[in-house]
């Protein structure tokens, strides 16, 4: 399929509009959930959510109905929520340890490997009935990368590793946080909705140019919290620090920025208290102990809001946040959250880590209520798009090298991305 | 020399404190809000999937101590907190209002809450729950040590954001 493209990538006059009908209109929806999410890999869950054979999460993953589970011999799965028989969801719990899903309809009954292991009144079934074709549905694909289990509805898809790219670096940067490599997902979920389409929540995720402007309240609080907030030290910068973004191929990317901000590993800022001092140091010095100075410093003294192609972000930030969202409707989008720290993690660095992700992110905390609130006045504003039919996103594009944090150079790698996977004549 | 035996504590008393609570948040009146508030008070909000978590294990919607409301309130009173400027209106109602429990000065009050969040061009939007409070006596009223709320709804969804007190 080839449709006209929806972006003007114009390298001689370095300038990059995008085409606002992509944000509003249901026929580019369509598409999407066929050519974005039917093709790409998409993340269902973390190895730390099943601790236990028998463990199973439902949930939706890109508005799809599934069960994230572990069977009796602790192998993962990922299968729909849907029973073979009339349709009807399997399994209405949200969490908990089961060897058998049956649905309340019939009676239909699957083991947690998705088997079809009971059917009742089988014998009014014809012998060409074959249970053992049966069993729950599943995505063409469901692999893992250290930890973070992803799904594809594509069988032809490259696997997991290869469509990761260069973003396993930073997953890798993530994760050596945890002395033994091990990150797990914290209990208490946010999940919450924006009226917005849901790719305004990608070039959010990673857009430091916005922070100043809508942030404000937060910066301000960091300051009275005696944090140092200095005015950027050089042109095109809008933070106190250096930060810059990265491509990482497959249309993933990434902010790579100097702290400022503190890091619960292990970056002391007045915000966490004096006592918290000494414990900070020693969080740091396992690092450089188990990783060398300067690898500790990339963890410690860096900090990143990654984005994999096309709805996961992990924003390794304040805290570490998980976030996945997908859409619902052209200008609604569901946002699912969590906590990520390491497995190791000691009581007080464990609260130190919530507390740290509440003075920034979520739905109570002090800055994604203004993220929420921006994205949801672009869509408002964009009832205006047939008249005013151009986004602008050249920020950087000016520059040879190098592009900034607060450039526009990752939003505009998202949306090649994406308009080329729409099949896009470009 | 005898000791006082504690006052007697009525339900309408405590009524009568929760009513001018909400009054004051709902008129954005929150540097006096701030007032009825103990020194080392806390204010949580739970995920809805945890209601019963420790902030400390587990990842809160809102775990502010006392330092946290007083900066909040900063940020929700300043017109850059964009998802409060301009301000919702709210309104609460409160119902359902129970003495649990008495452990010397400290009452342990429970009620139900309605708090209804209007903003222009909006859905409304409607957040149902419980209030839990831990309250101290002082002369003839009260101070909030502890004020926990209990949202009802299964994800957070279409209420989208906890970003004023609720």
């Amino acid at each position: 399929m080839s449709v006209r493209s929806y972006i003007i990538d114009d390298r001689e006059q370095k300038r990059f509009l995008l085409d606002r009908e992509v944000l509003v209109s249901e026929d580019v929806l369509r598409t999407e959930r066929a050519q974005i999410f039917g093709r790409c890999w998409i993340y269902v869950g973390h190895s730390s959510e099943l601790k236990k054979p028998g463990d199973f999460r439902s949930r939706k993953v890109a508005g799809r109905p599934v069960i994230f589970c572990r069977d009796q011999a602790g192998n993962f799965h990922c299968l729909f929520n849907t029973c073979r028989h009339r349709g009807a969801i399997v399994c209405t719990e949200r969490e908990g340890n089961r060897r058998r899903f049956q649905c309340i309809y019939h009676g239909w009954t699957y083991g947690n490997d998705g088997r079809l292991v009971g059917v009742p009144g089988a014998d009014a079934y014809a012998e060409s009935f074959d249970k053992s074709s049966h069993g729950l549905r599943r995505p063409a694909r469901f692999e893992e990368y250290r930890g973070f289990w992803f799904m594809c509805l594509d069988e032809d898809a490259d696997p997991l590793p290869d469509y990761l790219a260069g973003a396993k670096d930073y997953i890798d940067l993530v994760i050596d946080q945890s002395p033994s490599g091990q990150m797990e997902i914290i209990a208490g979920v946010q999940e919450y909705d924006v009226a917005a389409n849901w790719k305004l929540m990608v070039e959010n995720s990673v857009d430091d140019y916005h922070l100043p402007a809508t942030h404000s309240t937060w910066l301000n609080f960091m300051a009275n919290s005696g944090v140092k907030i200095e005015p950027p030290k050089e042109e095109g910068l809008v933070l106190p620090t250096r930060g810059k973004a990265v491509e990482l191929g497959n249309g993933h990317f990434t902010t790579d920025n100097v702290n400022f901000r503190g890091r619960p590993v292990a970056k002391w800022i007045p915000l966490y208290g004096e006592a918290a001092k000494a414990q900070i140091d020693d969080i740091r010095g396992e690092l450089v102990a188990r990783l060398g100075a300067e690898r500790a410093g990339r963890v410690a003294d860096t900090n990143r809001n990654l984005v994999i192609f096309p709805n996961l972000v992990i924003n390794d930030g304040s805290s570490v946040t998980v976030r996945t969202f997908y859409p619902d409707g052209v200008g609604k989008m569901h946002v699912t959250a969590w906590a990520l720290g390491p497995v190791e993690e000691g009581e007080d660095a464990r609260a130190r880590r919530l507390d740290a992700f509440l003075t920034f992110y979520g739905p109570g905390g002090f800055a994604t209520p203004d993220d929420v609130e921006a994205l949801e006045l672009v869509q408002q504003g964009l009832a205006n798009w047939a008249d005013d039919r151009w986004s602008e996103m050249s920020r950087g594009m000016g520059k040879e090298g190098e592009q900034l944090n607060s450039d526009e150079h990752h939003l505009r790698i998202f949306w090649r991305r994406w308009n080329e996977l729409m099949g896009a004549q470009t | 020399m005898t000791v006082a035996p504690p006052r007697v504590i009525t339900r309408a008393e405590v009524e009568d404190f929760l009513y001018h609570e909400a009054a004051l948040l709902d008129e954005w009146k929150l540097n006096e809000w701030q007032e009825l508030l103990t020194d080392d008070a806390a204010y949580y909000v739970p995920p809805n999937d945890q209601l019963e978590g420790d902030h400390r294990t587990t990842l809160f919607l809102v775990a502010d101590d006392r330092e946290r409301i007083r900066q909040r309130i900063i940020r929700v009173l300043d017109p850059n907190c964009h998802a409060e400027f301009p301000k919702s209106r709210t309104r609460r109602l409160i119902s359902n209002v129970r003495i649990v429990a008495r452990d010397g000065d400290l009452v342990t009050v429970a009620a139900n809450f309605v708090c209804y969040r209007y903003r222009r061009y909006e859905r409304i939007r409607e957040y149902v729950g419980a209030y839990r409070y831990i309250l101290r006596c002082a002369g003839d009223s009260f101070r909030i040590k502890e004020r926990r709320v209990l949202i009802d709804a299964h994800e957070l969804g279409t209420l989208g954001s906890v970003s004023f007190i609720l």
